[in-house]
């Protein structure tokens, strides 16, 4: 998976870690090891860049430490977006 | 003489009779092996072995044929000849999902507890949040979990991880949720490991097979019912000239013009996903203007014929636009790209990829005149 990388600084993943309780849930969700916990220590974003905002390590981080934008990254749901907004969206029975 | 109802019936012998576990106003899957007890009722078991339908079913949707009616029911199956110390394997009631878990169960006894993701596969699903806290749950109460296991455990492919939340599920339904490997095959090595998955289990391969089977869906997506209408229209186009219309250049000039835009749905839609990781640049877009623009120039020496500079250029920017649009596509197929950077390259490329369509047009209807 390491040949592959996509636009840098771009991902909206932010992680507070004042809350952090460093339970390493983050670390074991994510599918691109962006986090790295290390034992009793506070969760720390190694890999930036990797994140695709799937939004798995927001969704079970127990502390809410982890913001991040989540949403599907195909490109006619993007125009649907624009065109009708977020909430009326839906890339449609064919999409993934 | 004999009576209506002796008379001897015509052709083969009659076949078995139905088995016990057929039950009045259900079919049968065929990878229903038994039932088995447990204390809320029979349990259906399943087979590990896929057969001929199951693998015919996975090339059908991977063509991207009635993609999203391929689903088996949610709730409880199980495999081997399991107890209630036995692991619980959660997955979507998508058929292609649920058949490579039972493939990968060979020589493991447990449970299968099958959400409704509305016959989504794991990832989309959890993107869609079907497959979530609240349907594992759900599951787990109607199913009657509690009562046929002793532990409290489940296991959830990491990939439905943006979905459910492991303290979420913990909370309402006592239930522990395990993270599995991102891959159904590892499944063996995890439990043999016990239930710990290695980093490399952790991340999703993306090798060229993997991205040749999306590359079927990916076509579908593009050639429907419009691109005929686009045809004609192209077709139409292409017989404007000196003589104001005429069905000859109709029919050489669009065949001309199609197969301009066919090499680009190539580039765009087959090529870039092939080469991906060997085509310069990140965005997908840039990648399938760097093979449109070789599949266009590809195009124009196929027809040796006489053709003016402008048609090249419309033929050229053509291809580079569909190729770049189709390439665009491929971002929502691939398990590494952020819906935040798609925008951007969206953002970036859809003006260019619109400027090329229009300059293709005015060259292409001008160039007869000029
Ligand atoms: S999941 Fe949240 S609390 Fe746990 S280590 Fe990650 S950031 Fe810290
Ligand atoms: S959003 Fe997904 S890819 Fe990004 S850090 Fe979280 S788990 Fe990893």
């Amino acid at each position: 998976m390491d040949t592959f990388r996509y636009l840098p600084g771009v991902a909206t993943l932010k992680l507070d870690p004042e809350p952090c309780i460093g339970c390493g849930m983050c670390s074991t969700v994510c599918p691109h090891g962006v986090f790295e916990v290390e034992k009793g220590e506070k969760a720390t974003i190694i890999a930036h860049d990797l994140c695709m905002e799937c939004g798995a390590c927001a969704t079970n981080c127990p502390v809410k430490a982890i913001s991040v934008t989540p949403g599907v990254g195909c490109a006619s749901y993007i125009i649907q977006v624009w065109l009708k907004g977020k909430e009326a969206a839906d890339c449609g029975p064919d999409c993934c | 003489m004999a009576k209506i109802d002796d008379e001897p019936c015509c052709g083969a012998p009659a076949g078995p009779p139905s088995s016990h576990i057929e039950r009045p106003g259900y079919q049968l899957w065929h990878f229903v092996e038994d039932l088995v007890e447990t204390p809320v009722g029979p349990v259906p078991k399943v087979s590990t072995n896929l057969v001929m339908s199951d693998q015919m079913g996975a090339i059908r949707v991977r063509l991207g044929y009635k993609r999203n009616d391929y689903k088996v029911a949610p709730g409880l199956y199980c495999v081997g000849s399991p107890g209630p110390e036995d692991p619980v394997f959660v997955t979507a009631n998508y058929k292609l999902s649920f058949d490579a878990l039972r493939r990968e169960l060979t020589g493991i006894s447990g449970w299968i507890l099958v959400l409704d993701t509305r016959g989504i596969n794991v990832w989309c699903a959890a993107g869609k949040k079907t497959f979530s806290t609240e349907e594992v749950c759900r599951q787990v109460k109607a199913t009657q979990l509690d009562k046929i296991i002793k532990h409290r455990e489940l296991i959830l492919p990491q990939l439905g991880a943006p979905g459910v939340s492991a303290f979420d599920v913990r909370k309402a339904c006592r239930f522990k949720v395990i993270w599995g490997p991102v891959q159904a095959n590892d499944i063996p090595e995890f439990i043999r490991a016990g239930k710990k998955a290695e980093p490399h289990m952790r991340r999703p391969t993306f090798t060229l097979a993997d991205r040749l089977v999306l590359v079927p869906v990916e076509l579908s997506l593009i050639l429907s019912r419009t691109t005929v209408l686009v045809l004609f229209g192209i077709m139409l186009l292409s017989g404007i000239g000196t003589e104001i219309f005429s069905i000859s250049a109709a029919w050489q000039r669009g065949l001309m013009a199609i197969a301009a835009l066919f090499s680009g749905v190539i580039a765009g839609a087959v090529l870039t996903p092939a080469l991906l990781p060997w085509i310069p640049g990140k965005q997908f877009a840039l990648k399938g203007i760097i093979l449109g623009l070789m599949a266009g120039y590809a195009t124009i020496f196929l027809h040796k014929g006489n053709i003016s500079t402008l048609e090249i250029a419309a033929m050229v920017l053509s291809a580079v636009a569909i190729s770049s649009y189709a390439a665009m596509n491929f971002t929502g197929a691939t398990p590494y790209t952020s819906p935040s950077g798609v925008e951007k390259e969206m953002r970036r490329f859809m003006p260019v990829q619109a400027l090329a369509v229009l300059g293709a047009i005015i060259a292409w209807v001008a160039a007869p005149f000029i």
